[in-house]
Protein backbone atom coordinates (compact mmCIF):
# COMPACT_ATOMS: atom_id res chain seq x y z
CA UNK A 1 0.00 0.00 0.00
CA UNK A 2 1.41 2.97 -0.73
CA UNK A 3 1.84 5.57 1.91
CA UNK A 4 -0.56 8.92 1.45
CA UNK A 5 2.63 11.93 1.12
CA UNK A 6 2.61 15.10 3.69
CA UNK A 7 0.75 17.14 0.84
CA UNK A 8 -1.77 14.45 0.67
CA UNK A 9 -2.71 14.37 4.31
CA UNK A 10 -2.84 18.55 4.47
CA UNK A 11 -5.65 18.62 1.66
CA UNK A 12 -8.02 15.81 3.92
CA UNK A 13 -6.97 17.86 6.75
CA UNK A 14 -8.53 20.76 5.33
CA UNK A 15 -11.40 19.13 3.78
CA UNK A 16 -12.72 17.74 6.86
CA UNK A 17 -12.25 20.93 8.67
CA UNK A 18 -15.11 22.22 5.81
CA UNK A 19 -16.33 18.31 6.11
CA UNK A 20 -17.32 18.26 9.74
CA UNK A 21 -18.75 21.37 10.41
CA UNK A 22 -21.01 21.05 7.61
CA UNK A 23 -22.17 18.09 8.26
CA UNK A 24 -22.81 19.31 12.07
CA UNK A 25 -24.99 22.33 11.16
CA UNK A 26 -26.89 20.18 8.65
CA UNK A 27 -27.71 18.03 11.23
CA UNK A 28 -28.41 19.53 14.28
CA UNK A 29 -31.83 21.07 13.94
CA UNK A 30 -32.30 17.31 12.64
CA UNK A 31 -30.61 15.47 15.19
CA UNK A 32 -32.45 17.72 18.17
CA UNK A 33 -35.99 16.86 16.43
CA UNK A 34 -34.86 12.96 16.19
CA UNK A 35 -33.61 13.53 20.41
CA UNK A 36 -36.84 15.02 21.55
CA UNK A 37 -38.69 12.45 20.53
CA UNK A 38 -36.92 9.87 22.10
CA UNK A 39 -36.43 11.20 25.03
CA UNK A 40 -39.10 11.06 28.31
CA UNK A 41 -40.38 14.40 29.19
CA UNK A 42 -37.54 15.41 31.92
CA UNK A 43 -34.62 14.19 29.93
CA UNK A 44 -35.77 16.39 26.87
CA UNK A 45 -35.63 19.77 29.11
CA UNK A 46 -32.19 18.62 30.44
CA UNK A 47 -30.02 19.51 27.41
CA UNK A 48 -28.54 16.69 27.41
CA UNK A 49 -26.90 15.17 23.91
CA UNK A 50 -28.67 11.62 24.43
CA UNK A 51 -30.89 10.78 26.73
CA UNK A 52 -30.15 8.72 30.16
CA UNK A 53 -33.57 6.44 29.21
CA UNK A 54 -34.41 6.28 25.64
CA UNK A 55 -37.56 5.49 24.95
CA UNK A 56 -40.31 5.07 21.92
CA UNK A 57 -43.32 5.89 24.57
CA UNK A 58 -43.91 9.30 23.00
CA UNK A 59 -44.91 7.36 19.46
CA UNK A 60 -46.97 5.34 21.34
CA UNK A 61 -48.76 8.37 22.69
CA UNK A 62 -48.46 9.72 18.92
CA UNK A 63 -49.81 6.40 17.91
CA UNK A 64 -52.69 6.08 20.69
CA UNK A 65 -53.79 9.81 19.94
CA UNK A 66 -53.51 10.32 24.04
CA UNK A 67 -53.17 13.73 24.47
CA UNK A 68 -55.59 16.64 23.83
CA UNK A 69 -53.54 18.11 20.69
CA UNK A 70 -53.40 14.61 19.06
CA UNK A 71 -56.81 13.61 19.43
CA UNK A 72 -57.37 14.02 15.75
CA UNK A 73 -53.96 12.36 14.45
CA UNK A 74 -55.09 9.85 12.02
CA UNK A 75 -57.71 12.36 10.50
CA UNK A 76 -54.99 14.73 9.70
CA UNK A 77 -52.63 12.76 8.81
CA UNK A 78 -54.88 10.90 6.61
CA UNK A 79 -56.05 14.53 5.35
CA UNK A 80 -52.27 15.41 4.67
CA UNK A 81 -52.25 12.23 2.44
CA UNK A 82 -55.19 12.77 0.35
CA UNK A 83 -54.49 16.28 -0.49
CA UNK A 84 -50.85 15.58 -1.72
CA UNK A 85 -51.72 12.59 -3.79
CA UNK A 86 -54.57 15.04 -5.47
CA UNK A 87 -52.25 17.78 -6.15
CA UNK A 88 -50.14 15.46 -7.29
CA UNK A 89 -52.20 13.84 -9.75
CA UNK A 90 -54.07 16.94 -11.16
CA UNK A 91 -51.07 19.07 -11.88
CA UNK A 92 -49.41 16.10 -13.75
CA UNK A 93 -52.70 16.34 -15.74
CA UNK A 94 -53.08 19.53 -16.15
CA UNK A 95 -49.60 20.59 -16.87
CA UNK A 96 -48.97 17.55 -19.39
CA UNK A 97 -52.18 18.56 -21.15
CA UNK A 98 -50.44 21.19 -21.32
CA UNK A 99 -46.98 20.49 -21.92
CA UNK A 100 -48.37 18.29 -25.03
CA UNK A 101 -50.52 20.99 -26.43
CA UNK A 102 -47.82 23.91 -26.18
CA UNK A 103 -44.95 21.52 -27.47
CA UNK A 104 -46.31 19.07 -29.58
CA UNK A 105 -49.21 20.54 -30.98
CA UNK A 106 -47.72 23.99 -31.38
CA UNK A 107 -51.25 25.30 -30.34
CA UNK A 108 -51.79 28.86 -31.22
CA UNK A 109 -51.43 31.21 -28.29
CA UNK A 110 -49.21 28.60 -26.50
CA UNK A 111 -46.17 30.67 -26.28
CA UNK A 112 -48.00 33.23 -24.93
CA UNK A 113 -49.84 30.61 -22.22
CA UNK A 114 -46.01 29.36 -21.70
CA UNK A 115 -45.09 33.02 -20.44
CA UNK A 116 -48.07 33.45 -18.74
CA UNK A 117 -47.50 30.69 -16.31
CA UNK A 118 -43.91 31.50 -16.25
CA UNK A 119 -44.66 34.54 -14.92
CA UNK A 120 -47.26 32.98 -11.95
CA UNK A 121 -44.12 30.94 -11.15
CA UNK A 122 -42.27 34.39 -10.31
CA UNK A 123 -45.33 35.62 -7.71
CA UNK A 124 -43.98 34.92 -4.17
CA UNK A 125 -46.27 32.37 -3.19
CA UNK A 126 -46.74 34.27 0.13
CA UNK A 127 -47.69 37.38 -1.83
CA UNK A 128 -50.51 35.77 -3.64
CA UNK A 129 -51.61 34.05 -0.38
CA UNK A 130 -53.27 36.81 0.73
CA UNK A 131 -55.67 37.57 -2.30
CA UNK A 132 -56.04 33.72 -2.78
CA UNK A 133 -57.61 33.56 0.76
CA UNK A 134 -60.46 36.25 -0.16
CA UNK A 135 -61.25 34.61 -3.93
CA UNK A 136 -61.83 31.15 -2.01
CA UNK A 137 -63.98 32.93 0.16
CA UNK A 138 -65.50 34.86 -2.42
CA UNK A 139 -65.97 30.93 -4.14
CA UNK A 140 -67.52 29.40 -1.17
CA UNK A 141 -64.32 27.16 -1.21
CA UNK A 142 -62.83 27.88 2.39
CA UNK A 143 -63.22 25.06 4.57
CA UNK A 144 -63.23 22.67 1.93
CA UNK A 145 -59.59 20.96 1.24
CA UNK A 146 -61.02 21.61 -2.16
CA UNK A 147 -59.66 25.35 -1.81
CA UNK A 148 -55.85 24.02 -0.68
CA UNK A 149 -55.65 21.32 -3.42
CA UNK A 150 -56.77 24.16 -6.36
CA UNK A 151 -54.21 26.07 -4.87
CA UNK A 152 -51.64 24.32 -4.54
CA UNK A 153 -52.20 23.29 -7.92
CA UNK A 154 -52.58 26.76 -9.13
CA UNK A 155 -48.68 26.83 -7.32
CA UNK A 156 -47.20 23.36 -8.72
CA UNK A 157 -48.33 23.76 -12.20
CA UNK A 158 -46.59 26.72 -13.60
CA UNK A 159 -43.23 24.96 -13.02
CA UNK A 160 -44.39 21.45 -13.88
CA UNK A 161 -45.45 22.74 -17.38
CA UNK A 162 -42.36 24.53 -18.13
CA UNK A 163 -40.24 21.67 -16.91
CA UNK A 164 -42.41 19.39 -19.36
CA UNK A 165 -41.76 21.53 -22.20
CA UNK A 166 -38.71 21.74 -21.91
CA UNK A 167 -38.44 17.76 -22.30
CA UNK A 168 -41.15 17.74 -24.43
CA UNK A 169 -38.88 19.97 -26.76
CA UNK A 170 -36.53 17.34 -26.91
CA UNK A 171 -38.58 14.29 -28.38
CA UNK A 172 -37.83 14.14 -31.94
CA UNK A 173 -40.87 15.39 -34.30
CA UNK A 174 -39.79 12.39 -36.42
CA UNK A 175 -42.15 10.07 -33.81
CA UNK A 176 -45.07 12.35 -33.98
CA UNK A 177 -44.87 12.21 -37.88
CA UNK A 178 -44.75 8.91 -38.30
CA UNK A 179 -47.36 7.97 -35.90
CA UNK A 180 -49.74 9.89 -38.14
CA UNK A 181 -48.83 8.36 -41.04
CA UNK A 182 -49.47 4.87 -40.06
CA UNK A 183 -53.24 6.49 -38.96
CA UNK A 184 -52.50 7.53 -35.50
CA UNK A 185 -54.88 10.45 -33.75
CA UNK A 186 -54.13 12.90 -31.58
CA UNK A 187 -55.17 10.91 -28.64
CA UNK A 188 -53.43 7.91 -29.60
CA UNK A 189 -50.02 9.85 -29.69
CA UNK A 190 -50.85 11.21 -26.79
CA UNK A 191 -51.55 8.03 -25.16
CA UNK A 192 -49.03 5.46 -26.82
CA UNK A 193 -46.14 8.01 -27.85
CA UNK A 194 -46.29 10.60 -26.03
CA UNK A 195 -46.58 9.35 -22.34
CA UNK A 196 -44.56 6.53 -22.18
CA UNK A 197 -41.34 8.45 -23.67
CA UNK A 198 -42.31 11.24 -20.96
CA UNK A 199 -42.21 8.48 -18.18
CA UNK A 200 -39.14 9.95 -16.18
CA UNK A 201 -40.07 13.75 -16.41
CA UNK A 202 -43.75 13.18 -15.19
CA UNK A 203 -42.05 10.85 -12.14
CA UNK A 204 -39.89 13.72 -11.40
CA UNK A 205 -42.73 16.44 -11.77
CA UNK A 206 -45.37 14.18 -9.41
CA UNK A 207 -42.96 13.76 -6.72
CA UNK A 208 -42.38 17.42 -6.92
CA UNK A 209 -45.88 18.33 -6.64
CA UNK A 210 -46.81 15.80 -3.79
CA UNK A 211 -43.59 17.22 -1.68
CA UNK A 212 -44.59 20.47 -2.41
CA UNK A 213 -48.43 19.93 -1.06
CA UNK A 214 -47.27 17.41 1.72
CA UNK A 215 -45.08 20.08 2.99
CA UNK A 216 -47.28 23.23 2.51
CA UNK A 217 -48.12 25.47 5.41
CA UNK A 218 -48.73 28.73 4.53
CA UNK A 219 -51.62 28.21 2.42
CA UNK A 220 -52.99 25.14 4.54
CA UNK A 221 -52.96 27.12 7.30
CA UNK A 222 -55.11 30.03 5.48
CA UNK A 223 -57.68 28.40 4.16
CA UNK A 224 -58.58 25.06 7.02
CA UNK A 225 -59.33 25.64 9.77
CA UNK A 226 -61.48 22.90 11.31
CA UNK A 227 -59.46 20.25 13.70
CA UNK A 228 -61.55 17.69 10.72
CA UNK A 229 -59.58 19.19 8.11
CA UNK A 230 -56.53 20.83 9.04
CA UNK A 231 -53.30 18.53 7.82
CA UNK A 232 -50.64 17.48 9.83
CA UNK A 233 -48.12 20.79 9.95
CA UNK A 234 -51.21 22.65 10.83
CA UNK A 235 -51.96 20.97 13.67
CA UNK A 236 -48.30 21.27 14.37
CA UNK A 237 -48.51 24.92 14.31
CA UNK A 238 -51.45 24.92 16.39
CA UNK A 239 -48.95 23.05 19.36
CA UNK A 240 -47.38 26.45 19.88
CA UNK A 241 -50.89 27.94 20.67
CA UNK A 242 -50.67 26.36 24.24
CA UNK A 243 -48.67 27.97 27.18
CA UNK A 244 -46.93 24.62 28.43
CA UNK A 245 -46.52 23.21 24.68
CA UNK A 246 -46.03 19.24 24.66
CA UNK A 247 -42.74 19.48 23.05
CA UNK A 248 -41.66 16.12 22.90
CA UNK A 249 -45.06 14.95 21.61
CA UNK A 250 -44.39 18.06 18.76
CA UNK A 251 -41.36 16.71 17.72
CA UNK A 252 -42.29 13.19 18.04
CA UNK A 253 -45.13 13.91 15.51
CA UNK A 254 -42.98 16.65 13.12
CA UNK A 255 -40.38 13.42 13.37
CA UNK A 256 -42.96 10.93 11.91
CA UNK A 257 -44.41 13.54 9.54
CA UNK A 258 -40.81 14.68 8.37
CA UNK A 259 -40.27 11.01 7.71
CA UNK A 260 -42.19 10.32 4.20
CA UNK A 261 -41.37 13.31 2.10
CA UNK A 262 -37.29 12.22 3.19
CA UNK A 263 -38.27 8.83 1.73
CA UNK A 264 -40.02 9.56 -1.34
CA UNK A 265 -36.93 12.16 -1.96
CA UNK A 266 -34.45 9.38 -1.56
CA UNK A 267 -36.52 7.02 -4.08
CA UNK A 268 -36.88 9.29 -6.73
CA UNK A 269 -33.52 11.67 -6.24
CA UNK A 270 -32.47 9.61 -9.77
CA UNK A 271 -35.23 11.56 -11.31
CA UNK A 272 -35.47 14.31 -9.41
CA UNK A 273 -32.06 15.63 -9.34
CA UNK A 274 -31.72 15.14 -12.99
CA UNK A 275 -35.61 16.62 -13.56
CA UNK A 276 -35.59 19.29 -11.67
CA UNK A 277 -32.28 21.13 -10.84
CA UNK A 278 -31.97 21.37 -14.57
CA UNK A 279 -35.00 22.83 -15.20
CA UNK A 280 -34.78 25.03 -12.33
CA UNK A 281 -32.00 27.08 -13.79
CA UNK A 282 -31.34 27.46 -17.24
CA UNK A 283 -27.28 27.79 -17.28
CA UNK B 1 -68.51 36.39 -38.50
CA UNK B 2 -68.28 37.32 -41.71
CA UNK B 3 -65.83 38.54 -44.62
CA UNK B 4 -67.01 41.84 -45.71
CA UNK B 5 -66.25 42.24 -50.00
CA UNK B 6 -66.63 45.58 -51.19
CA UNK B 7 -70.08 47.17 -50.36
CA UNK B 8 -72.74 45.54 -48.54
CA UNK B 9 -71.54 42.17 -50.73
CA UNK B 10 -70.51 39.96 -47.69
CA UNK B 11 -70.29 35.93 -47.28
CA UNK B 12 -70.10 34.31 -44.13
CA UNK B 13 -66.83 32.89 -42.69
CA UNK B 14 -66.52 29.00 -42.71
CA UNK B 15 -67.30 27.43 -39.35
CA UNK B 16 -64.37 27.72 -36.96
CA UNK B 17 -64.01 23.79 -36.58
CA UNK B 18 -62.94 23.98 -40.55
CA UNK B 19 -60.65 26.66 -40.17
CA UNK B 20 -58.80 24.48 -37.54
CA UNK B 21 -56.73 21.19 -37.85
CA UNK B 22 -57.91 18.07 -35.57
CA UNK B 23 -54.58 18.87 -34.25
CA UNK B 24 -55.50 22.62 -33.09
CA UNK B 25 -58.76 21.45 -31.54
CA UNK B 26 -57.14 19.05 -29.23
CA UNK B 27 -54.38 21.60 -28.39
CA UNK B 28 -57.01 23.89 -27.33
CA UNK B 29 -59.12 21.52 -25.39
CA UNK B 30 -55.82 19.93 -23.83
CA UNK B 31 -55.22 23.45 -22.68
CA UNK B 32 -58.14 24.44 -21.67
CA UNK B 33 -57.50 22.85 -17.69
CA UNK B 34 -54.30 25.37 -17.32
CA UNK B 35 -56.43 28.24 -18.81
CA UNK B 36 -59.38 27.40 -16.33
CA UNK B 37 -56.82 27.45 -13.51
CA UNK B 38 -55.03 30.42 -14.31
CA UNK B 39 -57.65 32.21 -14.41
CA UNK B 40 -59.82 31.41 -11.80
CA UNK B 41 -56.66 31.16 -8.95
CA UNK B 42 -54.39 33.72 -10.95
CA UNK B 43 -56.13 36.42 -13.04
CA UNK B 44 -58.97 36.91 -10.90
CA UNK B 45 -57.70 36.84 -7.16
CA UNK B 46 -54.72 39.00 -8.45
CA UNK B 47 -57.16 41.42 -10.24
CA UNK B 48 -59.32 41.06 -7.11
CA UNK B 49 -56.61 41.97 -4.86
CA UNK B 50 -55.46 45.16 -7.17
CA UNK B 51 -59.01 46.06 -6.90
CA UNK B 52 -58.66 45.82 -2.74
CA UNK B 53 -55.32 48.06 -3.04
CA UNK B 54 -57.21 50.60 -5.19
CA UNK B 55 -57.53 53.58 -2.09
CA UNK B 56 -54.42 55.65 -1.60
CA UNK B 57 -55.93 56.03 2.24
CA UNK B 58 -54.18 52.30 2.67
CA UNK B 59 -51.04 53.56 1.58
CA UNK B 60 -51.00 56.41 3.84
CA UNK B 61 -52.11 54.13 6.47
CA UNK B 62 -49.34 51.93 5.88
CA UNK B 63 -46.67 54.40 5.98
CA UNK B 64 -47.99 55.60 9.15
CA UNK B 65 -48.18 51.95 10.66
CA UNK B 66 -44.23 51.80 12.27
CA UNK B 67 -44.75 47.59 12.08
CA UNK B 68 -44.32 48.33 7.76
CA UNK B 69 -41.64 50.31 7.69
CA UNK B 70 -39.74 48.13 10.05
CA UNK B 71 -40.91 44.88 8.19
CA UNK B 72 -39.69 46.72 4.59
CA UNK B 73 -36.28 47.49 6.45
CA UNK B 74 -35.86 43.56 7.72
CA UNK B 75 -36.94 42.17 4.14
CA UNK B 76 -34.23 44.60 2.94
CA UNK B 77 -31.45 42.96 5.10
CA UNK B 78 -33.18 39.68 3.99
CA UNK B 79 -32.47 39.79 0.79
CA UNK B 80 -29.08 41.66 0.81
CA UNK B 81 -27.34 40.42 3.65
CA UNK B 82 -28.76 37.16 3.84
CA UNK B 83 -29.24 35.70 0.16
CA UNK B 84 -25.61 36.93 -0.28
CA UNK B 85 -24.25 35.00 2.32
CA UNK B 86 -26.41 32.29 1.70
CA UNK B 87 -24.87 32.17 -2.47
CA UNK B 88 -21.58 32.90 -1.27
CA UNK B 89 -21.30 29.73 0.72
CA UNK B 90 -23.30 28.09 -1.89
CA UNK B 91 -19.89 28.67 -3.96
CA UNK B 92 -17.67 28.12 -1.91
CA UNK B 93 -19.32 24.41 -1.08
CA UNK B 94 -19.83 23.73 -4.62
CA UNK B 95 -16.15 23.59 -4.80
CA UNK B 96 -16.23 21.19 -1.89
CA UNK B 97 -18.83 19.03 -3.11
CA UNK B 98 -16.86 18.57 -6.22
CA UNK B 99 -14.23 16.81 -5.40
CA UNK B 100 -14.23 13.28 -5.56
CA UNK B 101 -14.05 11.65 -2.31
CA UNK B 102 -15.98 8.85 -1.18
CA UNK B 103 -16.90 10.41 1.86
CA UNK B 104 -17.71 13.39 0.29
CA UNK B 105 -20.41 11.79 -2.14
CA UNK B 106 -21.62 10.11 1.67
CA UNK B 107 -21.69 13.93 3.09
CA UNK B 108 -23.80 15.11 0.09
CA UNK B 109 -26.34 12.48 0.62
CA UNK B 110 -26.81 13.86 4.42
CA UNK B 111 -26.31 17.75 2.99
CA UNK B 112 -29.70 17.45 1.04
CA UNK B 113 -31.90 16.68 4.25
CA UNK B 114 -32.87 20.29 5.19
CA UNK B 115 -34.25 20.46 1.77
CA UNK B 116 -35.93 17.46 1.68
CA UNK B 117 -37.47 17.12 4.88
CA UNK B 118 -40.67 20.16 5.62
CA UNK B 119 -39.95 23.01 7.08
CA UNK B 120 -42.39 22.83 9.83
CA UNK B 121 -40.55 20.15 12.58
CA UNK B 122 -37.56 21.64 11.81
CA UNK B 123 -37.85 25.34 12.62
CA UNK B 124 -39.49 24.65 15.45
CA UNK B 125 -37.21 22.31 16.34
CA UNK B 126 -34.60 25.51 16.06
CA UNK B 127 -37.08 27.33 18.23
CA UNK B 128 -36.86 25.19 21.06
CA UNK B 129 -33.10 24.74 20.38
CA UNK B 130 -32.94 28.47 21.23
CA UNK B 131 -35.08 28.82 24.05
CA UNK B 132 -33.35 30.92 26.86
CA UNK B 133 -33.61 28.35 29.34
CA UNK B 134 -34.29 24.86 28.10
CA UNK B 135 -33.06 25.19 24.90
CA UNK B 136 -29.91 22.75 23.99
CA UNK B 137 -27.69 26.32 22.95
CA UNK B 138 -27.97 27.87 25.81
CA UNK B 139 -27.30 24.85 28.14
CA UNK B 140 -24.47 24.13 26.10
CA UNK B 141 -23.00 27.86 26.40
CA UNK B 142 -23.77 27.39 30.01
CA UNK B 143 -21.80 23.93 30.30
CA UNK B 144 -18.48 25.68 28.31
CA UNK B 145 -18.56 28.97 30.43
CA UNK B 146 -20.74 28.91 33.06
CA UNK B 147 -22.67 31.90 31.77
CA UNK B 148 -26.44 32.51 30.45
CA UNK B 149 -26.39 32.79 26.82
CA UNK B 150 -28.38 35.65 25.16
CA UNK B 151 -31.76 35.51 24.93
CA UNK B 152 -32.33 34.79 21.45
CA UNK B 153 -35.57 35.32 20.29
CA UNK B 154 -36.31 38.22 22.63
CA UNK B 155 -33.67 40.59 20.98
CA UNK B 156 -35.44 42.05 17.25
CA UNK B 157 -31.60 42.12 15.86
CA UNK B 158 -30.54 38.90 17.17
CA UNK B 159 -33.81 37.46 16.42
CA UNK B 160 -33.89 38.47 13.00
CA UNK B 161 -30.06 36.73 12.28
CA UNK B 162 -31.50 34.02 13.47
CA UNK B 163 -34.71 34.07 11.08
CA UNK B 164 -31.74 34.45 8.45
CA UNK B 165 -29.76 31.39 9.69
CA UNK B 166 -33.00 29.17 9.65
CA UNK B 167 -33.51 30.32 5.64
CA UNK B 168 -30.14 29.38 4.84
CA UNK B 169 -30.05 26.02 7.00
CA UNK B 170 -32.92 25.06 4.89
CA UNK B 171 -32.41 26.51 1.17
CA UNK B 172 -28.55 26.04 1.06
CA UNK B 173 -28.87 22.87 -0.08
CA UNK B 174 -30.54 23.42 -3.51
CA UNK B 175 -28.51 26.25 -4.37
CA UNK B 176 -25.53 24.37 -3.62
CA UNK B 177 -26.56 21.54 -5.56
CA UNK B 178 -27.32 23.76 -8.53
CA UNK B 179 -23.65 25.17 -8.67
CA UNK B 180 -22.84 21.70 -8.52
CA UNK B 181 -24.32 21.35 -11.94
CA UNK B 182 -22.69 24.87 -12.54
CA UNK B 183 -18.83 23.39 -11.72
CA UNK B 184 -19.38 19.69 -13.40
CA UNK B 185 -19.80 21.75 -16.36
CA UNK B 186 -16.82 22.84 -16.84
CA UNK B 187 -14.00 21.49 -19.53
CA UNK B 188 -11.87 19.45 -17.00
CA UNK B 189 -8.61 19.91 -18.97
CA UNK B 190 -8.72 23.50 -18.20
CA UNK B 191 -8.14 23.04 -14.86
CA UNK B 192 -5.27 20.01 -15.83
CA UNK B 193 -3.30 22.72 -18.34
CA UNK B 194 -3.52 25.35 -15.27
CA UNK B 195 -2.03 22.37 -12.96
CA UNK B 196 0.78 22.45 -15.49
CA UNK B 197 1.39 25.76 -15.43
CA UNK B 198 1.23 25.99 -11.72
CA UNK B 199 -1.83 28.17 -10.72
CA UNK B 200 -2.67 28.65 -7.55
CA UNK B 201 -6.10 27.66 -6.21
CA UNK B 202 -6.94 31.69 -6.37
CA UNK B 203 -5.71 31.46 -9.85
CA UNK B 204 -7.94 28.67 -10.99
CA UNK B 205 -10.71 29.86 -9.43
CA UNK B 206 -10.16 33.71 -10.33
CA UNK B 207 -9.64 32.60 -14.15
CA UNK B 208 -11.57 29.45 -15.07
CA UNK B 209 -13.94 28.55 -12.22
CA UNK B 210 -15.52 31.95 -11.95
CA UNK B 211 -16.15 33.35 -15.33
CA UNK B 212 -17.89 30.23 -16.72
CA UNK B 213 -20.15 30.54 -13.98
CA UNK B 214 -20.83 33.92 -13.22
CA UNK B 215 -24.06 33.69 -15.37
CA UNK B 216 -25.09 31.28 -13.55
CA UNK B 217 -24.28 32.66 -9.97
CA UNK B 218 -26.47 35.91 -10.56
CA UNK B 219 -29.82 34.19 -11.93
CA UNK B 220 -29.39 32.51 -9.22
CA UNK B 221 -29.15 35.13 -6.70
CA UNK B 222 -32.14 36.36 -8.95
CA UNK B 223 -34.26 33.91 -8.45
CA UNK B 224 -33.48 33.00 -4.77
CA UNK B 225 -34.36 36.98 -4.44
CA UNK B 226 -37.55 36.23 -5.86
CA UNK B 227 -38.29 32.62 -3.64
CA UNK B 228 -37.02 34.82 -0.29
CA UNK B 229 -39.72 37.28 -0.60
CA UNK B 230 -42.01 34.64 -0.92
CA UNK B 231 -40.55 32.65 2.21
CA UNK B 232 -43.13 32.97 4.95
CA UNK B 233 -41.93 30.19 7.76
CA UNK B 234 -38.44 31.08 8.49
CA UNK B 235 -39.52 34.22 10.35
CA UNK B 236 -43.36 32.95 11.32
CA UNK B 237 -42.33 29.98 12.35
CA UNK B 238 -39.30 31.15 14.18
CA UNK B 239 -40.59 34.25 15.88
CA UNK B 240 -44.07 34.92 14.66
CA UNK B 241 -42.86 38.33 13.89
CA UNK B 242 -42.20 39.72 17.67
CA UNK B 243 -40.76 40.19 19.56
CA UNK B 244 -42.70 43.23 19.43
CA UNK B 245 -43.29 43.16 15.71
CA UNK B 246 -39.85 43.55 14.83
CA UNK B 247 -38.80 40.82 13.22
CA UNK B 248 -42.11 40.66 10.39
CA UNK B 249 -40.79 40.84 6.76
CA UNK B 250 -43.54 42.01 3.44
CA UNK B 251 -44.67 38.42 3.42
CA UNK B 252 -45.68 37.80 7.40
CA UNK B 253 -46.64 41.26 7.58
CA UNK B 254 -49.41 40.50 4.52
CA UNK B 255 -50.57 37.64 6.45
CA UNK B 256 -50.76 39.38 9.30
CA UNK B 257 -52.79 42.50 7.95
CA UNK B 258 -54.85 39.25 6.58
CA UNK B 259 -55.41 37.99 10.12
CA UNK B 260 -56.16 41.15 11.21
CA UNK B 261 -59.00 41.44 8.63
CA UNK B 262 -57.14 44.45 7.29
CA UNK B 263 -57.38 43.47 3.77
CA UNK B 264 -56.42 46.08 1.97
CA UNK B 265 -53.71 47.19 3.84
CA UNK B 266 -52.45 43.60 3.32
CA UNK B 267 -52.76 44.29 -0.52
CA UNK B 268 -51.41 47.74 -0.19
CA UNK B 269 -48.27 46.58 1.56
CA UNK B 270 -47.68 43.24 -1.47
CA UNK B 271 -48.15 46.57 -3.74
CA UNK B 272 -45.38 48.23 -2.64
CA UNK B 273 -43.01 45.18 -3.08
CA UNK B 274 -43.85 45.53 -6.40
CA UNK B 275 -41.30 47.83 -7.60
CA UNK B 276 -38.58 45.41 -6.37
CA UNK B 277 -40.46 41.91 -7.56
CA UNK B 278 -40.87 42.87 -11.36
CA UNK B 279 -37.56 44.06 -12.34
CA UNK B 280 -36.48 40.77 -10.81
CA UNK B 281 -39.38 38.81 -12.73
CA UNK B 282 -38.81 40.72 -16.38
CA UNK B 283 -35.23 39.83 -15.82
CA UNK B 284 -35.84 35.98 -14.72
CA UNK B 285 -38.35 35.91 -17.79
CA UNK B 286 -36.09 37.20 -20.54
CA UNK B 287 -33.42 34.40 -19.03
CA UNK B 288 -35.27 31.75 -18.96
CA UNK B 289 -38.05 32.33 -22.29
CA UNK B 290 -34.94 32.24 -24.30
Amino acid sequence: MKLPTLREVATEARLLLIGIPVFIWTMVPIYHMFLFAISPKEDAFSGKMWPDHPTLHNFSIVFHEQHYFLRDFYVQFWNSVVIAAAVGALTLFVATAAAFSISRLKVPGGRIVMNLALFTYFIPAAFLAVPMYRTMGNYGLLNNRWSLILAMVTIASPYAIWVLKQASDKLPVELDEAAVMDGATTLQIFRLVYLPLMMPSLVAIGTYAVLLAWNEYLYAFLLLSNDQDITLPVALGNFLSADDSPWELLMTTGFIYALPPAAIYYAFRRYMVGGLTAGAVKS
Amino acid sequence: MAITLSGDQTIPAPPLSSRLTPAQVWGIVLLAPYMLVFLAFVVYPVSYGLWLARHPASYVELYNDPVFARAAINTLIFLVVGINIKMLIALFLSGFFAQQRTWIKWLSVIFILPWAVPSIPTILSVRFMLNPEWGMVNQIIFKLTGEDGPNWLNDPTVALGMAIAVHIWKSLPFWTLILITGRLAIAHDLFEAADVDGASWWQKFRYITWPSMQTLYVTCTLLSMIWTLGDFNSVYLLTGGGPADLTHVLSTLGIRYLRLDQLSLAMASIVCAMPFVLPLVYFMMKRLSR
